[in-house]
Parts: structure tokens; sequence; C-alpha cells
């Protein structure tokens, strides 16, 4: 056996075959096991896919490089608990595509900053970070409460989601984009439908303060409003034995 | 790999590779690294047995010591609790004036808010506590919806606009922008407060707005200006004004009538935490 050692080693394209197969086998166990083990992801009430503003608004989280400086993921440590609340499910990252763990806290964590301020801290806030918060190094978003939401491509932004399988129904895609208008308009008839398409919780209303047009603020806005809020800890067994990690 | 091709200054064997002349010796890997690297694979072997390591078809390993992070985390909160012993426990049944009557008791209520202010209020309501446009300053004696230790135990939890279904509501109307008034009379009523502020006005301008402020404004900030706190009227005769006390200011509230929100801290403080907020708030604010 420890001859042949001497064949691999002196062969480059052997060896880079060796090295590929010793490497897939680490990929294998480590990676593979997640697509078909269920209890990787905890069984929650409440989870439900992002309404098309929301979506919006995370694209442009994406967009502006949020995860630079904030995370969404509370680890289970004791004083990460104590500050910003229940540690972070997987559950809870099941929608995203891509995941916004981020890997590093400029700024705080986002995992639940959904409800923690008003809209009108958010958009103070975002517009000019010092005017609420001296010592913030964040640079400021202004522009996002000028800037008008380009969704005409809302519906396919559903429909690439649905080919990674976050359950958008066939409804949903239809409406995406009246949907969308409904919820940047607390007063919208078709809030309704909304509602019954995306769950009771969901937050409809004019989230810029500026009701003569959706802004990339409004999308931001309800996408940071609705982070961390969806999972119903009433009826979750944080202490049962699947639940556990 | 064995070569009978000794180096003859060493006299040790060399690998047989040759460049330019130059020969590599074939020495042992030195002992204390090989000793290092079995002890690696040992204990990485342990490690299987001990900890969660291999994903199987319908699970994962746990190990002989089921280590789980979070029980782990539910195991220190709960000796974090602990450690804050009798006052922490105490502080869910007694009333904020019992709170307030202990010393041990509110001095512990006291840092106890000091800390969840500085993480969560701090934000809006600033460092402590001093406010700013559109965030009621909590240092001073003016309250929009009462300044008792209840009345702001009650804010805390229900939080004002907030969505909570007993949320405090209050909306003051758009009497410029919803042409309630006409743009004159807005412009007569900016006087007007300016007048009610003890401030020099224009008299024809306040003149002419009194019967207005008195059929439009006085029902909820009273006849005489100074408001309601059941309805989060502000007084408009003293010197506090959330979005500024400027002509300006004035008369863009009047036109398109502003209202912050509070959110609702039910949900993310337990009974405990907001006691000892209402406490540290209402001491802050000179105990009125």
């Amino acid at each position: 056996m420890w001859k042949h050692h001497q064949k691999l080693e002196r062969h480059s394209l052997l060896l880079v075959i060796g090295i590929l197969v010793v490497v897939a086998i680490g990929g294998l166990v480590e990676i593979s096991p997640l697509f078909y083990l269920e209890s990787t992801i905890e069984k929650v009430d409440g989870i439900r896919p992002y309404t098309p503003l929301e979506l919006e608004g995370r694209d442009i989280y994406v967009r502006e490089g949020c995860y630079l400086c904030h995370s969404q993921m509370i680890r289970p440590l004791r004083d990460e608990v104590e500050r910003y609340g229940h540690y972070s499910l997987a559950a809870e990252s099941m929608y995203d595509h891509p995941f916004q763990w981020g890997s590093k806290r400029t700024g705080p964590d986002l995992a639940r900053v959904g409800g923690k301020y008003s809209d009108g801290w958010h958009i103070d806030h975002l517009t000019n970070p010092r005017a609420v918060v001296p010592e913030s190094v964040m640079p400021p978003y202004a522009f996002l409460a000028k800037k008008e939401l380009d969704y005409r491509d809302i519906a396919d932004k559903l429909r690439a989601q649905r080919a990674v399988r976050v359950p958008y129904t066939n409804a949903m895609i239809a409406n995406a984009a009246k949907d969308l208008e409904a919820q940047a308009d607390e007063f919208s008839s078709d809030g309704t439908a909304l509602k019954q398409r995306y769950g009771p919780k969901v937050n409809q209303r004019d989230f810029d303060g500026n009701p003569d047009q959706i802004s990339e603020m409004d999308a931001l806005i309800a996408y940071l409003q609705m982070l961390g809020t969806t999972v119903d800890f009433s009826t979750y067994k944080a202490d049962a034995g699947e639940n556990l990690r | 790999m064995v070569h009978n091709d000794k180096d003859e200054v060493t006299g040790i064997n060399t690998t047989g590779h040759e460049w330019d002349g130059i020969r590599e010796l074939d020495n042992p890997l030195p002992r204390w690294w090989l000793w290092i690297f079995y002890a690696c694979i040992a204990f990485a072997i342990g490690y299987w047995i001990l900890m969660p390591a291999w994903p199987g078809l319908h699970g994962y390993t746990h190990g002989l010591l089921a280590k789980s992070d979070r029980a782990q985390v539910a195991v220190e909160l709960k000796a974090l609790r602990a450690q804050r012993g009798a006052e922490g426990a105490s502080l869910v049944n007694a009333s904020l004036e019992q709170i307030e009557a202990d010393p041990k008791l509110q001095a512990y209520a006291l840092a106890a808010g000091a800390s969840v202010f500085g993480d969560n209020c701090a934000t809006c309501h600033g460092a402590g506590g001093g406010g700013g446009k559109g965030y009621p300053n909590l240092r001073d004696d003016v309250w929009l919806w009462g300044g008792t230790p209840e009345d702001i135990e009650h804010t805390l939890r229900v939080g004002i606009r907030s969505g909570h279904p007993n949320a405090r509501m209050s909306q003051m109307p758009a009497f410029g922008r919803d042409q309630i008034v006409t743009p004159d009379q807005v412009n007569d009523l900016t006087e007007y407060v300016v007048a009610l502020s003890h401030r020099k006005a224009n008299a024809a301008a306040v003149a002419r707005a009194a019967p207005v402020f008195q059929a439009q404004c006085s029902v909820c900030h009273g006849p005489a200006g100074l408001g309601n706190q059941a309805v989060g009227a502000p007084n408009l005769t003293d010197r506090d004004w959330l979005y500024g006390s400027d002509r300006a200011s004035i008369h863009s509230q009047i036109w398109n009538a502003r209202g912050g929100v509070m959110p609702t801290w039910e949900k993310r403080f337990d009974t405990a935490t907001i006691k000892a907020l209402a406490v540290y708030v209402h001491a802050n604010a000179s105990g009125k």
C-alpha cells in the first residue's frame, strides 16, 4: 500500500482526483445530512414567507450591505439572550435565500428588531443615524425615502423564491404587486386579502410617513419591523428533546 | 520508498530525489510532532464518543455527555435569576408604591431599570432620557399620558399608537392638510398658540383665532390650552414642545398633526423588568 502512495504523489492528475475524493467525503458528511434530516429545522408555529413588500425590503437590506455590520443571529449565550431576546431558531431563517446571519457586529444584532422601535424612529435613524444615536458610526440612508420602489419584477422574485422551495402559492404570485401596494397603505381595501394570504400579524401601514409614494424606505422598514416577530413562542417548547441542539 | 542511498556526511539515507546535485535527507518526523499528531487522533475519537458529532439517517449521535448549548443557556438564565435573588422575585408582587417605599427594593429596581433603559429606551429618549424632537423628555415633570408610576407602567406595557389592542391612542386631526380649517385660520391659530405660551403674538390674529380654538382645539387641549393627559393632549401653555416651539414648527404641527409611536414592551419584558423600568423612569423624572 505504501508503495502505491508514490504513484499518487508523482502523478499530478491522480493527486488532484485523490484530493477531490477526500474533500468530497468531508463535504458529504457535513452538508448532505442538512438536506434530508428533518430534525434540523424546529417545528414552530407562525413562520411564513416574506410578503412582497418585505421581500423588496430584504433585497434593499442585501443591496446596501447591511449584513456587513449587522448580524441576524442571536446565539444561545446568556448575555445575548438577555439583551436581544430568545435565541434565533433555524426555522426563522428557513425562507431566507440567502440567509442574513452575518458574521460581524459593528451595529447591534437585528434578529428581533421588529416592533422594538417605531416606524418614525427608523425613518429618523436611517435618514441620519446620529440624530437619534449620537455615538453611531452608521452611514446615513436618507436617499431611500426619496427613491421610489421599483417593484415591476416582484412576481418574478416570488417565483425565483419558489424555485428554491419557499412555499409561495399561485395566488401569492398572481397578486404580488397588489399585495405590495396594499401593505404600504393602511386604508387599502386589499389589506384583507393580503392578511388572508400571509396571516393576520402582517403590518399594514404607511411605513415611511409619505402616503404619496411607495419608497425604498417603506420596503426596508416593513422588512425590519417583521424581523423576529413571526414565531409563536407560546407554543414552542424550548426544552423539548427534539429542539435541543 | 526505501533507498539504500546513504549520505556520506551525515550517514542518513536520502529520499533519492536529486535536483541540481542537491539531495534530500530522509529524516524521520520529529518525535514531539508525531506524538501530538497521534494525540489529536485520539482526542478526535474521544470527542466523537462524548460530544454530538456524526450525522445519521434520522438524526445524529448525541454523544455520552449529550451536550446542548440551548439546554446550557436555559440553565445559565435560571442561575442568573437566582443570583438576582429575592429582590428580583419580589418586584413581581410588590406594588410600585411598595417598591419606592422600600430602600432595598428601590435600589434594586433603579439599577435594573437603568440597565434596561440604556439598552432599549435610550435609543429614542436619549441616554439619560433627555429626549429629542418627537421623542418626549423623560427627565422633566411634563407628561403627555400621566407621570404617576402606574401611568408610566401602563404606557410601557401597551405603548402609544403601538398596535396593541389597549394601546394609548389619540390622533390630532391634520387641520390644514385635511382642510378642516382654512390656511388663514391655521396661521391665526399658530399666533394663538404662541400667545398661549406667554410669548408675544399678533393680537389681531389671536382675536380671530379664539373662536376657532374653542371650536376645534379645546375638546382635547382644554379651553385654556392646559391639555388633557387622559387623551395625551399636551399642555400648550408651558415651555415644553415635542415638535419645536417656533412658529414654523407649531404651524407644521397644526397643518400635518404628527403623533409619535411608542412600541409595546409587554411581550419583550417580564413583569419585574417593566416595574423596574417604571420606578427608574419615575425617579429619573423628579418623581412627579
